[in-house]
């Protein structure tokens, strides 16, 4: 653990950032010590973004110093800091595909021997920096297919080759599931034994527990509290996050209707990503998809809603055949997918929110005669108004938070009033301010009637809103638990089966 | 984009509202204007009646095929076929008309035929087989070129009916000829569709997002398809409009047609990458490649330099865009 006597390496002090006359950073202190873990946490648009991009050098403050082993720091760009000794894994991964693993770690900088690269010498370091995070596989095969997991320790080595000595991790749990989360905690307790500095970004909370020495919380470009250990409860985080006091996290959960409204029988991909799955879903009932990551859920949920085949098994909608080919047949029943990545396959980022509402809804808006701009915008503001979407129908969806792009991709679905709905991570990167609002319209939608089928890798988030929890494990229906029999538990302990 | 698009507000300039389909062209359109006073001022002969017609009958072909381009980089694709389908096309109707004796009416329907197919075959190996739609196209290209030599053996074909050809010279009311007539029907035909139609504006859902507009319940697959037989289409119907025009046809017009069409479309500010542009920029970058033509010829500036300016005016526009983009 840390001796919280030691000098810290790396000091902030009086940052301030503006762009313009906005200042979106407001004087912010920080200190990071040798061998600690400093979570750094707050919602999205707190400022953690563009302090540790002030930090790696992607952007420079426009005041305050910084203090890096006892010297002036300044880095004039990410390159500058890294060769200080600063890397930033960004939550997006950077790494090329087609690149070995050793070119991965060296690109930029490829080692050379008489003006040719030097593989033997690249893989070797290489192979150090990632038996250094317990990896070990061959630095000479292609990043290509590793999982997210793994990449991520590779941009870790990455980091770690070029002697870093502070590293800023941000949200790098957002695509692991369970097991290798825990991977990856473990590797960083490695990091911190050698000494290494860890400013760690997550939405989390839960995991900060586990891994942070101390918390510094974050709330408009301003540091608003700080805490001296890990273990703070998750609640007192969230009011310090949101800067008020939190009576409940989840809604209260309607009861489902009796009806029957989704049945799924024996379904089966062609890539045996999911086997032999039955299960239905009543009127008005939010039904969980909890299991690790890689356990076949957002497969299964895609296949539903016609976005993947299907290679056996039927859906039944009402007790009818309703089995889809494609999107079109899920969503000519009702059936409606709000998926996993917003920004791939949830909005179009470079199109105004009116037309990415518009998008699933061109027959609606055209009413049998042109599509207007008018006629779009009049369709998109009820609907932008109903959902609380904060943005005018004329804004690109990119330039909305993460909360309100999956509130511009409901409002989308909700205006065909869809019988099922399924969330896959619906709050997925989105803060915890922005996630009640999301959890709201869940419940909303059950007590209007509709089948709600959520995915989630966020087990709070799973038993907090479910009626019902089926687990799933490799593939397979390992179980299916009651409100009251679901705990965090017995979830896991199905989905580790 | 549509005009609801940032800084037009519904409320704002209604009178102007159809301007704003400019978005991304507002650039080009300032260039073609300043390009007519530079050279009103420069030529006594370009600004009169008979030398703005005369650019509208140079420009027909190239704007018939600059819409179905438009389409086609809409949802984020390229056809490199056009100019060969032109020429298949041409020689099919040749054929059809001169060699087997068919009436003009049937050959061109039949010849315009050919050129769907030769569309909706490239549109089918893009969607079912994967492959990317500049490998099909150029494909497409190399046999439609390779077809259109085969028909007679790389001769020309000469010698039509003669009201045929004066369709491109006789002037409707003393003004248009038909030639242009049918361009002016193909611009506001897909105008009119990629703005006020739902298939139109899916258009725009697949090339901003593929994943998106499938997962939205849009086709995908059928309008990728209906988007490369309109483009053969229209290359087709450029061809018989080229027939008109040259009272012949032969294998090797159209050469590097697909060039220009293509740099017509992205000088009028449609997105390469898809999902943003228009019918209206595509007139515009269609005006400037003919304005400048005809000012260089009036000039008396060599093709040679011409080739030169116009790919320094693709370079600088594209950038200009880009540049203001990043701003």
């Amino acid at each position: 653990m840390t001796n919280p006597q030691t000098a810290p390496i790396l000091s902030l002090k009086q940052i301030r950032k503006s762009y313009g006359s906005l200042e979106v950073l407001h004087g912010v202190d920080l200190d990071v010590r040798a061998g600690e873990v400093v979570a750094l946490l707050g919602e999205n648009g707190a400022g953690k973004s563009t302090l540790s991009n002030i930090i790696s050098g992607t952007v420079q403050p426009s005041s305050g110093q910084m203090t890096w082993q006892g010297v002036a720091y300044a880095p004039a760009s990410p390159r500058a800091a890294m060769d200080a000794g600063v890397g930033m894994i960004h939550q997006e991964l950077k790494l090329l595909p087609q690149l070995s693993i050793a070119e991965n770690v060296f690109v930029g900088r490829y080692l050379t021997k008489g003006g040719r690269i030097d593989r033997p010498a690249m893989e070797e370091r290489a192979h150090a920096g990632l038996r250094r995070l317990g990896l070990d596989i061959s630095p000479a095969r292609l990043v290509e297919g590793l999982s997210t997991a793994n990449q991520q320790l590779i941009e870790i080595a990455k980091a770690l080759t070029l002697n870093a000595k502070l590293l800023i991790l941000d949200e790098p749990t957002a695509a692991l599931g369970g097991e290798e989360t825990q991977l990856l905690f473990r590797q960083i307790e490695r990091l911190k034994a050698e000494g290494v500095g860890i400013i760690y970004i997550s939405h989390r909370l839960e995991e900060i527990r586990q891994i942070a020495d101390r918390i510094v919380v974050m709330r408009d470009g301003a540091k608003v509290q700080e805490f001296d250990r890990g273990d703070v409860p998750i609640r007192t985080i969230v009011e310090a996050m949101v800067g008020r006091s939190l009576d409940r996290m989840f809604p209260a959960i309607p009861a489902p209707q009796t009806e029957t409204t989704l049945e799924v029988r024996g379904l089966t991909a062609p890539s045996g990503r999911f086997r032999d799955i039955s299960f239905s879903v009543q009127k008005g009932e939010v039904f969980g998809i909890a299991g690790l990551v890689g356990a076949g859920r957002t497969e299964l949920v895609r296949a539903i809603t016609g976005a993947d085949p299907i290679a056996s098994g039927e859906v039944l909608l009402h007790g009818r055949p309703a089995t889809p080919r494609n999107p079109r047949d899920a969503i000519r029943n009702g059936v409606v997918l709000v998926p996993e990545d917003r920004k791939l396959q949830g909005v179009v980022l470079d199109h105004s929110i009116a037309e990415n509402i518009g998008y699933a809804n061109l027959r609606d808006v055209a009413g049998g005669g042109p599509i207007t701009a008018r006629k779009l915008h009049d369709f998109a503001e009820g609907l932008i108004a109903k959902f609380g979407v904060k943005g005018r129908g004329t804004q690109n969806a990119g330039e909305l938070s993460g909360g309100n792009q999956q509130k511009v991709v409901l409002a989308k679905w909700l205006a065909r009033k869809p019988q099922v709905v399924v969330l896959d991570e619906p709050t997925r990167g989105i803060d915890v301010g922005a996630r009640s609002s999301i959890y709201e319209l869940i419940m909303e939608l059950a007590r209007e009637g509709v089948a709600v089928i959520v995915v989630s890798s966020d087990l709070e988030e799973v038993l907090g809103v479910s009626n019902r929890i089926m687990v799933m494990a490799q593939g397979k229906q390992a179980g299916i638990l009651d409100r009251k029999d679901a705990n965090d538990v017995s979830v896991m302990e199905l989905a580790t089966i | 984009m549509l005009a609801s698009t940032r800084g037009d507000t519904a409320q704002g300039a209604n009178g102007l509202r159809w301007l704003s389909g400019l978005k991304g062209a507002t650039g080009p359109l300032i260039g073609l204007i300043l390009l007519c006073l530079f050279l009103t001022v420069a030529t006594d002969k370009f600004m009169s009646l008979r030398n703005i017609l005369n650019i509208l009958d140079q420009i027909s072909v190239l704007g018939i095929m600059a819409v179905g381009m438009t389409l086609v980089i809409l949802i984020g694709g390229i056809d490199l076929a056009v100019g060969s389908v032109l020429a298949l096309t041409m020689m099919v109707m040749g054929y059809l008309a001169n060699t087997a004796g068919m009436p003009m009416g049937p050959a061109i329907l039949l010849a315009l035929l050919v050129a769907g197919l030769s569309g909706a075959v490239s549109g089918l190996m893009i969607t079912l087989f994967r492959v990317p739609a500049f490998i099909a196209t150029l494909a497409m290209m190399s046999v439609a070129r390779g077809l259109a030599n085969m028909i007679t053996d790389g001769q020309q074909i000469v010698g039509f009916p003669s009201w045929f050809s004066m369709l491109a010279y006789t002037r409707l009311g003393g003004f248009l000829t038909l030639t242009v007539a049918i361009m002016l029907v193909v611009f506001v035909a897909g105008w009119l569709y990629l703005r006020y139609s739902a298939g139109g504006r899916s258009l725009y859902a697949i090339g901003g997002n593929p994943e998106v507009a499938r997962l939205a319940g849009i086709h995908v697959n059928a309008f990728t398809v209906g988007v490369y037989v309109v483009s053969g289409l229209l290359a087709g119907l450029a061809g018989v409009v080229l027939a008109m025009r040259l009272d012949s046809v032969q294998p090797t017009a159209g050469v590097s047609y697909e060039l220009d069409t293509i740099a017509a479309v992205v000088i009028g500010g449609t997105s390469l990458t898809g999902g943003r542009g228009g019918i209206l920029g595509t007139i515009i970058g269609v005006l400037i490649i003919g304005v400048l033509r005809n000012g260089l010829n009036l000039l008396g500036v060599s093709p040679f330099m011409q080739a030169v300016v116009i790919g320094v005016v693709i370079a600088l526009a594209v950038a200009a865009e880009a540049f203001k983009k990043a701003k």
